[in-house]
């Protein structure tokens, strides 16, 4: 817990370029929310280290980003950079198909 | 949960939402229920997204709810676009923030599917569209993408079902609209109906290569409602679903009474013409003059000030009008104050229902106080013979309850009297005139009978019918020994009767003038019996007076004789003696 909320407060004010911009969109301290920050976390750390810059965005408390967003499942992964947007819905305890929406080579 | 049960005293009737989608909210006795979700139906193309954008737009424009549509299929542009054509204008109601419409865009292939996942994004989506303009009403177009566009169904459907609970949380109505599935399926997840407290189906149906719409109500929890199949149209105005008729027969009567145009018609009709509101059926065969009677009757009816709508089945409006003009009515005029209009539709236009609503349109359009259709005979091409029953039993009631008087002309098809017309309205209708070919002497000439006339006195002759220039005038055939004539026969007739009493009268003025003759000769016999009767008398009297005169001589002899015995001078001795 103490983990995500450093990433609460590392989002408000990272903006500094990086390779993988990624928005994770979850509702409050929903189970789903909580796994996908975890795994999330997990996956940036060990594949992007350094090279990412993720926000995570509590859509209960910003809910008029819901619709400029276009979202409908959650948890909801955008990689905004680089190449095309892609969107990842799901706890992300799916690490394969994580990395392959974030372009990455899958694990064997 | 508990705010769609409000606590209340004894029996609470469902509260209903007014769609204010013409007729729909008749069917529904109100509307859809208030605060629970409905499930529209269909497939494709049968008018799904137009009825709720409607209940959304009327809502905002007509009842002051605003409204939420959430579009899974259209973006807000093409929607706002494909509405503009009924005179919504999507942009400006946005900007009122009287509507709100939100475009959801899923694609399969743009997301990647890594674990668990729920809806709640959308319902926060909703929840703060919904709060935003304060909306009353839903919409949301069509769930079925959801499933398109993801793939854990099993979730999809749990969240569905919470969707439906949460809707009804939230207190809004809520129409959720569905892609028809495969056989008798209502969705393709066979999920929104049971969820739903009120399902309505559309359908598009060709038959007979006429495509009519038809709208059903499947399920209304906790009401009455309409269970039939009734069309609907879509047009300029948007939906109108043809109101329910009324099956109680309570309507109200009139006992005023409106002229026919043809006073001899009137006068067989107990001299007043027809009830206020009633139908009548002129039929007959071919030629015999049925258009002219409803042109009268149109004619009559503008002449006093009161508007009147020519249903013309069969020939353009013109046609008629110059028809009518060579027996003497002029339409036009009419046609140009405004009091007369015409309404020119061939039959297999489009389906018999729609006709019906199309009819239904111009009346609440127009407001006449009598319309005619001319003829209904053609309606038979488009449905069967109880079809054609059912919808002019609908459009006679519905005529009735607006206190419209209506008259129908049918061509029967054979010259036997029918016991029914081939539409078998001749049950319904309220009058029938029959006009009927009378084929004699080789020549046809029209009769016209009335058939029946509910509640009024009416003749039971049979009168010849004329159309001439001057126009259209009954005249009372001759019946006598030689049967019923008409025509030339008739007059014939009155001819052979008006020779026949010349010659009476001839015949009678010698037989007078014998007779004059005869007494002058029995007065003059008479006369001279007198005379002779006279003479005799006379004569018997002369005898008498010598007889008495005689007495008296022999007297007056006899005391003269006593005398002079008696020695007496005797100076004066009587001369007689004799």
């Amino acid at each position: 817990m103490a983990n995500q909320n450093t990433e609460f407060a590392d989002y408000e004010r990272n903006e500094e370029a990086s390779a993988y911009i990624l928005r994770l969109f979850i509702t409050g301290a929903s189970p789903n929310s909580i796994r996908a920050v975890e795994n999330i976390n997990t996956i940036c750390e060990k594949y992007l280290k350094g090279n990412y810059d993720l926000k995570i965005i509590d859509i209960h408390q910003q809910p008029e980003l819901a619709q400029g967003e276009d979202i409908v499942a959650l948890p909801l992964l955008i990689k905004k950079a680089p190449g095309t947007e892609r969107r990842m819905i799901g706890d992300m305890s799916d690490t394969n198909k994580v990395l392959r929406g974030l372009g990455l080579p899958e694990l064997n | 949960m508990s705010i769609t049960k409000p606590k209340k005293p004894a029996y609470p009737t469902l509260p209903k939402t007014p769609t204010g989608i013409t007729g729909l909210d008749e069917i529904t006795e109100g509307g859809l229920p208030t605060g629970r979700p409905t499930l529209i139906c269909g497939q494709a193309g049968c008018g799904k997204t137009l009825m709720s954008i409607e209940f959304i737009v009327r809502g905002a424009i007509e009842f002051n709810e605003p409204g939420v549509f959430v579009a899974f299929e259209e973006k807000s542009d093409e929607l706002a676009m494909n509405v503009a054509s009924l005179g919504f204008d999507l942009k400006k109601l946005q900007e009122d923030k009287k509507i709100r419409i939100d475009h959801v865009h899923i694609d399969r292939s743009e997301i990647e599917e890594t674990g668990e996942y729920d809806l709640e994004g959308l319902f926060i989506r909703l929840g703060y569209a919904i709060d935003s303009i304060g909306a009353k009403r839903v919409v949301l177009d069509t769930l079925e993408n959801l499933f398109s566009g993801l793939s854990n169904q099993a979730v999809l459907r749990a969240e569905i079902r919470r969707l439906f609970h949460w809707l009804k949380e939230k207190g809004v109505t809520a129409i959720i609209t569905g892609e028809r599935g495969d056989g008798n399926a209502l969705t393709r997840q066979g999920l929104e109906e049971y969820v739903s407290d009120c399902v309505i189906l559309l359908d598009h149906r060709v038959i007979n290569q006429i495509s009519t719409r038809r709208l059903r109500i499947i399920k209304y929890r906790g009401t009455v409602h309409g269970t039939n199949e009734y069309p609907f149209l879509i047009d300029e105005d948007g939906i109108s679903v043809l109101p329910v008729t009324s099956l109680k027969l309570a309507k109200q009567v009139s006992t005023d009474r409106v002229p026919t145009g043809i006073p001899a018609l009137d006068e067989m009709l107990g001299g007043k013409g027809f009830y206020r509101g009633g139908s009548t059926l002129v039929s007959g065969t071919a030629g015999t003059g049925k258009t002219s009677i409803a042109a009268y009757f149109a004619n009559e009816t503008a002449n006093r000030g009161e508007k009147c709508v020519y249903f013309a089945m069969e020939e353009s409006p013109n046609q008629i009008m110059r028809n009518m003009r060579s027996i003497g009515v002029e339409l036009k005029k009419h046609v140009d104050s405004g009091l007369l209009l015409f309404n020119a539709s061939r039959p297999n236009m489009y389906g018999l229902e729609m006709h019906l609503v199309a009819i239904h349109k111009i009346i609440k359009k127009f407001k006449p106080s009598v319309i005619i259709i001319d003829p209904i005979t053609n309606f038979i091409n488009i449905g069967s013979i109880s079809e054609v029953k059912n919808m002019l039993v609908r459009l006679i009631d519905f005529l009735q309850e607006e206190q419209i008087s209506v008259m129908f002309t049918a061509l029967s098809l054979n010259t036997i009297v029918n016991e029914q017309t081939d539409e078998g309205v001749s049950s319904l209708v309220d009058s029938w005139l029959l006009v009927r070919d009378i084929e004699y002497n080789g020549e046809r000439n029209r009769g016209l009978y009335v058939m029946k006339a509910r509640g009024m006195k009416h003749s039971n002759q049979v009168r010849e019918f004329v159309i001439s220039d001057e126009g259209l005038n009954l005249i009372e055939v001759y019946v006598g020994p030689e049967g019923v004539l008409t025509g030339s026969a008739r007059k014939q007739q009155v001819l052979l009767e008006q020779t026949g009493k010349a010659i009476h009268t001839h015949s009678i003025g010698r037989k007078d003038r014998e007779i004059a003759r005869k007494r002058k000769v029995l007065e003059a016999k008479i006369s001279s019996l007198n005379s002779e009767y006279e003479s005799v008398e006379e004569e018997l009297n002369k005898v008498y007076l010598e007889d008495e005169l005689k007495k008296e001589i022999l007297e007056k002899n006899r005391e003269e004789i006593t005398r002079i015995r008696r020695g007496a001078e005797d100076t004066n001795k009587p001369a007689g003696g004799k």
